[in-house]
């Protein structure tokens, strides 16, 4: 069989990290391949490499034979490559049939009339994709769906040879899902080469025919979806070898007022809901992990309650509620979160960092609050006077829950400090976490995929799976119960 | 609106201009509405680069004064003729222009915006510098004039507001205008469909530099003088912006009504002094916080609610 893609040797640096390290694969006609990995795996850089919006360092990626690896992506698209989004930014004052016919029109500056065939064909595709009945409507009005719908229809009016898709369910129901898989089997059997790019193995398992999975820039499995499942590495990323656990007595008797207690909340991005009903408890002095793929909504939830994204439903912290404060004034009250993004201020040096966390403070008190820090991480210590930006990526996340420990959190909220990180760092990492919580009485609300660095520092889990909590319970019943649906 | 309906509206609107002369309409009155229609040319040059390719141009003054001294040095020394002048003066716009936004829209982010901002700050100190040969801050005395009659300045003025307007709005619903609408709002996905982003809108920038230098070339004909106060100064070039989000980012035609409403208002509110430019400034900070989409987007726009 002849491939349509084949990407050979593709790696891309940025500055000295290795996003993608000399991925090989190829994906011929009239197959689906699934690329997976969780983020910061680097299938999301590989993607917007054979599309050309990022240059490889070296490799080639190939599009029927001809190697367009560096090409500006407009030539690459013209190649035979198209694009389905994940995110979309239609044109909102033209209409759904406008921006399908937008896709259609010659890259040429002096075609100044789109003609009939243009609209003809537009409106053949959008009777392809379901969208024939809201052709006049402006995508402002239309429901999430469609506009994936729209994106689709948009990506597929060239014919290309090669179709990326990004997510392709992400926000979807049961039923948009299955219109969608059926959508993306017309390329197969059209004869199209499709590489759907996701999280996880699940999600995709039932339309691919082959699955590429990554784990920070490498190949790590290549297979049918069963095969990979049963991986012995895939399995050790997504839910850790042997997964262990280290549970201390409860430490507030039941019945007593929880610390931050969250109760019904529901959160919306425009059309797209990204939390449904979720309710969770923590008392004071508690580590809760909130574990879940990537987009199952745990940063959403994490801004939520920092008052970072409006929301439904309510949020309390230490008995009073949440509702028309603002970010920073929840964090002054000692609900701090140290966000996926780290947010380090790049080029001040690591103490400026710190210092900007304890500004609050006298400076005896900042000072010896920077002490014990440098203590929990001494590598901080020798960094002190470094630009943040010149750190290592480990180096980084030690300092942002560094600076976020400055502010003295009652609740420290991490996003993902895992993400990205070597193993190596996340050993570091655990027994920070661990000191924290035998040495302070602090309370710690921890969001992560990687359950193997979750469990072990928590005394409750919850688990979130598409905007919904989907399970809870303590980490001892993890494995048997719940393990199995994060693959 | 039909996209034909307003184009045939602003041509109906732009004939019932063309007989205000006959109406009994003063010198003073179309001498206001000559400056404004020249104004209007410069907003909605500035509303196509801005309003359709995305970009921020803080320097459009930059295009209007290289056009216009491009014209008035060639006539004060060469003694060429107007006809000649002025399409030289929009050529070297471009020229000029294009200088500056190659290396400039390579850059991403606000540079464009400062790039365009830092050319106007130069070309007026080189004209100072050279103040023996350009007049400096005086200004260059011009020894023609596009005509002495204010009607015939005033039908100049209208006829290239009118051929420009309804040049750049036909455009910009075409379907290059839809590409370059694509390539300013999300620029990898516009390319990602097979579009080439940066040739958009460098051709987008060409057009905006070609009608401010041609306005600019004429305005001085009209004015007999060329001088950085009157087409280099970085406030004229604020005029333009302001213009032409008051009238309505994104819609062309507005931005030349944003630019007679400037002026218009500007002149009625003479009589208060120096609180007639406070007075507009505010109702223009209005108008941009309250009705973002300026004085036309209602009419013009069509926006799914």
């Amino acid at each position: 069989m002849s491939a349509l893609l084949e990407v050979e040797g593709l790696t891309k640096r940025f500055g000295g990290l290795v996003a993608v390290k000399d991925i090989s694969f190829a994906v011929g006609a009239g197959e689906i391949v699934g690329l997976i990995g969780p983020n910061g795996s680097g299938k999301s850089t590989v993607m917007k490499l054979v599309m050309g919006i990022e240059k490889p360092n070296a490799g080639s990626v190939r599009i029927q034979g001809a190697d367009v690896a560096g090409w500006p992506t407009h030539r690459i698209a013209r190649a035979g490559v198209g694009l389905v989004f994940q995110h979309s930014r239609p044109l909102h004052r033209q209409t759904v049939l406008e921006n399908i016919m937008l896709a259609l029109l010659p890259d040429s500056l002096v075609r100044l009339r789109a003609g009939h065939e243009v609209e003809r064909r537009a409106r053949e595709i959008a009777g392809r994709v379901g969208l024939e009945r809201v052709l006049d409507r402006f995508p402002a009005t239309l429901p999430f769906a469609d506009l994936r719908r729209m994106e689709l229809a948009r990506a597929v009016a060239r014919d290309p040879k090669v179709v990326l898709v990004d997510e392709p369910f992400a926000g979807l129901t049961a039923a948009e899902v299955a219109d969608f898989s059926a959508l993306i089997r017309t390329f197969r059997e059209a004869g199209h080469a499709v590489l759907l790019v996701d999280h996880n193995v699940k999600g995709v398992a039932a339309l691919v025919d082959r699955i590429f999975a990554m784990y920070l820039g490498e190949r790590v499995a290549e297979g049918s979806a069963e095969e990979v499942m049963r991986d012995e590495t895939v399995r050790r990323v997504y839910l850790g070898g042997e997964i262990a656990h280290a549970t201390r007595p409860a430490r507030e008797a039941a019945g007593a007022a929880p610390l931050l207690d969250v109760q019904n909340v529901s959160v919306f991005y425009g059309k797209a809901q990204a939390l449904e009903g979720v309710s969770l408890r923590i008392n004071k002095g508690e580590f809760v992990s909130v574990v879940g793929l990537n987009g199952a909504g745990k940063t959403t939830l994490f801004n939520a309650i920092s008052g970072l994204v409006p929301y439904q439903g309510s949020i309390s912290f230490a008995g009073q509620t949440l509702a028309r404060r603002s970010a920073a004034t929840i964090a002054r009250q000692g609900l701090v979160q140290c966000p996926e993004s780290r947010e380090l201020f790049g080029e001040m040096t690591v103490r400026e960092n710190l210092e900007l966390g304890g500004q609050h403070q006298s400076a005896q008190a900042m000072a010896e609050r920077r002490d014990w820090l440098y203590g929990l991480f001494p590598i901080l210590r020798e960094r002190q006077g470094q630009a943040a930006r010149t750190l290592s990526g480990g180096e980084q996340q030690m300092l942002a829950i560094a600076r976020a420990l400055m502010m003295r959190p009652s609740l420290l909220i991490l996003d993902e400090p895992t993400l990205g990180l070597a193993p190596v760092i996340l050993e570091l990492l655990s027994r920070a976490l661990e000191t924290l919580r035998n040495s302070t009485d602090i309370t710690v609300l921890l969001g992560e995929q990687n359950v193997t660095f979750a469990l072990p520092h928590a005394d409750r889990v919850y688990v979130l799976e598409h905007a919904r909590i989907a399970w809870e319970g303590t980490p001892e019943r993890f494995a048997a119960e719940a393990g199995a649906g994060l693959l | 609106m039909r996209t034909r309906n307003i184009f045939l509206s602003a041509l109906g609107v732009a004939v019932l201009m063309a007989l205000l002369p006959f109406l009994g309409v003063g010198g003073y009155v179309l001498g206001l509405l000559t400056s404004a229609f020249y104004f209007g040319v410069f907003a909605m040059g500035w509303d196509l680069l801005f309003g359709f390719a995305g970009e921020v141009n803080f320097g459009p003054s930059f295009l209007i004064g290289v056009g216009a001294y491009t014209a008035g040095l060639l006539n004060h020394y060469a003694h060429w003729p107007i006809v000649a002048c002025v399409p030289l003066g929009a050529l070297a716009a471009v020229v000029a222009g294009l200088l500056l936004a190659v290396p400039a829209l390579r850059l991403s982010g606000p540079y464009f915006g400062l790039v365009t901002l830092v050319a106007v700050l130069l070309l007026q100190n080189v004209i100072v510098i050279f103040a023996g040969f350009t007049g400096g801050e005086i200004g260059l005395d011009l020894p023609d004039v596009l005509a002495i009659s204010s009607r015939v300045n005033y039908w100049y003025a209208l006829g290239l507001a009118t051929v420009v307007g309804l040049a750049l709005f036909a455009l910009s619903r075409s379907a290059v205008g839809l590409i370059l609408q694509a390539s300013g709002q999300d620029a990898v996905e516009a390319a990602a469909l097979g579009f080439n982003v940066v040739r958009h809108k460098l051709a987008a920038f060409c057009i905006s530099a070609l009608v401010s230098g041609l306005a600019g070339a004429m305005l001085i004909f009209y004015l007999g003088t060329v001088s950085t106060d009157s087409v280099v100064d970085i406030a004229i070039g604020v005029q333009v912006i302001i213009a032409a989000v008051l009238g309505g980012r994104r819609t062309i035609l507005g931005a030349a009504v944003g630019a007679v409403f400037l002026i218009v208002a500007g002149e009625l509110l003479r009589p208060v002094g120096q609180l007639s430019s406070f007075i507009v400034s505010a109702v223009a900070l209005l108008v941009i916080l309250f009705f973002p989409g300026g004085l036309l987007g209602r009419v013009i726009v069509r926006e799914g609610a």
